[in-house]
């Protein structure tokens, strides 16, 4: 009974705040709304039992919004209302299919419940940490690595992009110097 | 209702009475210890000590006038408070606060309770703590957004930054006891530790404490890194535009926070809640908060404060890859 008021105030309270993160023409309420829908997501993992899965959506998302909201901040004026240049018709034509079609295979999946059985599923023994090790290290292992060393290469190509002039330091630059370079 | 629930009940009550009014006390702590290591007095007109300046400062805070700006953002202007003051309490629902004990049966209505230690054991404590301090960085970050103030935007984008920078040195600092305990589970720390002072884990990682205490600094903004609200550079950032009840929600928020730190740093390093020969340990532990909760203070009469590329660096080239190390060399040792 509990979970079920739960599950149904979250799913209400998480579609809400992304369809204002979609429709808003303010830049603050869209990153605000974006970074509660996150973090109320979290609480359908701690719904299910998986502390561990809820937690660490938490934790990568509140990081990786914030830096969404770091250049949000650099590009617009925040307290005003955005307004956005082009509206293509055919990409909106695109997506709405697309998302419809996707709405229509979850609802097939709801209909017949034997279509959906967890490969791996939790044992009463493991706690929660070690059950995501042991489906991260057995089954889903190559996956994993694979995402590993994409992050690798994310990282490498940011260091390579931001790291042209990271041999002389602003800060430590004297004065004179810099009004040199100004003037030149 | 079982006895457990009524216990949690009232372990929530009192985490939230306390709590709120030792971040009230801490002002006047606070205040009293800066003015000694300055050589001054300090508050004392109002009362003995002026022990009755807290009273006289919630009075002022409860009947300011509530100002919003009129360019900025109300809805989220006044969230924004509500966020640090809220996440700090939800953090400390999965703090262990003294041992799990029994209320005696021959009080009424509440006799034969039994209050946990934790208000929610769930196995994975310290994470969600971290999670949940980290979600309180929007507070400050929205605060400055809202305002329409530049020293509020430069205080947000402090924010952005300092957060960044400190979080995977908390992390990663926190990683190295986690590994050697083998649990996510505050209780379960507590329990690692309970042989005495030599069990205690700061001297098997006495480098993982400093990285978290410098981490715990930055994660309150506390003096040496306090650079969202820095008076001398961005009059008061985030707070520029606050006044009244809804800048004391940050205040609490911050104290609360502090405390939380501290917690978690007597916890996790050192001995937690465990009787120690003839001391019992819930004293023990109110003496280690405290302590930590000085040396906060302490740091802030002592040290200015650091410019924001200065944390950067000292973030991401120092502590950052010593972390790296110390996990590094915790895991070669707990292989072997």
């Amino acid at each position: 009974m509990f979970e079920q008021i739960a599950f149904y105030f979250f799913s209400v309270l998480t579609i809400g705040l992304f369809l204002v993160a979609v429709f808003s023409k303010n830049v603050l309420y869209a990153m605000t709304s974006l970074a509660s829908g996150m973090v109320v997501i979290a609480g359908f993992f701690f719904l299910v039992g998986a502390d561990f899965l809820g937690v660490v959506q938490l934790i990568v998302y509140v990081g990786a919004v914030m830096a969404l909201y770091a250049f949000g901040m650099m590009f617009f004026n925040v307290t005003k209302n955005l307004k956005e240049k082009t509206t293509s018709t055919g990409w909106v034509l695109i997506v709405g299919v697309t998302a419809a079609l996707l709405m229509t295979l979850m609802f097939l999946g709801a209909i017949n419940p034997d279509a959906i059985y967890a490969s791996l599923p939790m044992s009463d023994k493991m706690t929660n940490p070690e059950a995501v090790g042991m489906a991260l290290f057995t089954k889903y292992l190559v996956p994993f690595e694979v995402a590993a060393v994409m992050l690798l290469i994310a990282m490498i190509g940011g260091i390579v992009l931001a790291g042209k002039k990271m041999d002389t330091s602003l800060t430590d630059i004297k004065d004179e110097v810099l009004q040199l370079k100004d003037e030149e | 209702m079982d006895a457990l629930t009524i216990g949690t009940i009232i372990k929530i009550l009192i985490i939230l009475a306390i709590v709120s009014a030792i971040a009230g006390f801490g002002t006047y702590i606070e205040r009293k210890v800066l003015a000694f290591m300055q050589r001054r007095l300090g508050p004392m007109h109002v009362g003995p000590f002026g022990l009755l300046q807290i009273a006289a400062d919630g009075i002022k805070l409860f009947t300011k006038e509530d100002i919003i700006p009129q360019n900025a953002n109300k809805f989220i202007f006044s969230l924004a408070p509500v966020i640090t003051a809220a996440t700090a309490f939800i953090a400390m629902a999965a703090l262990p606060l003294f041992p799990t004990f029994t209320i005696p049966k021959s009080l009424p209505v509440i006799g034969g309770a039994i209050v946990p230690s934790t208000v929610a054991d769930i196995n994975i404590g310290i994470l969600f703590i971290l999670g949940t301090m980290a979600a309180g960085l929007y507070g400050p970050l929205l605060a400055g957004m809202a305002q329409s103030n530049k020293w509020g935007i430069i205080g947000s984008a402090r924010t952005a930054v300092q957060f960044l920078s400190y979080e995977v040195v908390t992390g990663l600092s926190v990683l190295a006891p986690i590994m050697l305990v083998g649990s996510l589970s505050m209780i379960d720390f507590n329990d690692a530790q309970a042989g005495g002072i030599t069990s205690w884990l700061i001297w098997q990682q006495p480098i993982a404490f400093v990285l978290f205490l410098i981490a715990g600094f930055a994660e309150t903004n506390r003096t040496p890194f306090d650079l969202l609200e820095h008076e001398a550079e961005i009059v008061s950032g985030y707070l520029t535009e606050y006044s009244g009840l809804r800048w004391g929600m940050f205040f609490i928020g911050e104290y609360a926070n502090m405390i939380t730190i501290s917690i978690i740093a007597a916890v996790v390093f050192c001995g937690g809640y465990n009787d120690l020969a003839f001391i019992s340990g819930w004293f023990l532990f109110v003496l280690k908060v405290v302590f930590f909760f000085f040396l906060m203070l302490w740091a802030r009469a002592a040290w200015p404060h650091v410019r924001p590329d200065q944390m950067m660096w000292l973030c991401w080239k120092v502590l950052m890859p010593l972390a790296v190390i110390n996990i590094l060399i915790t895991g070669i040792v707990v292989m072997l």
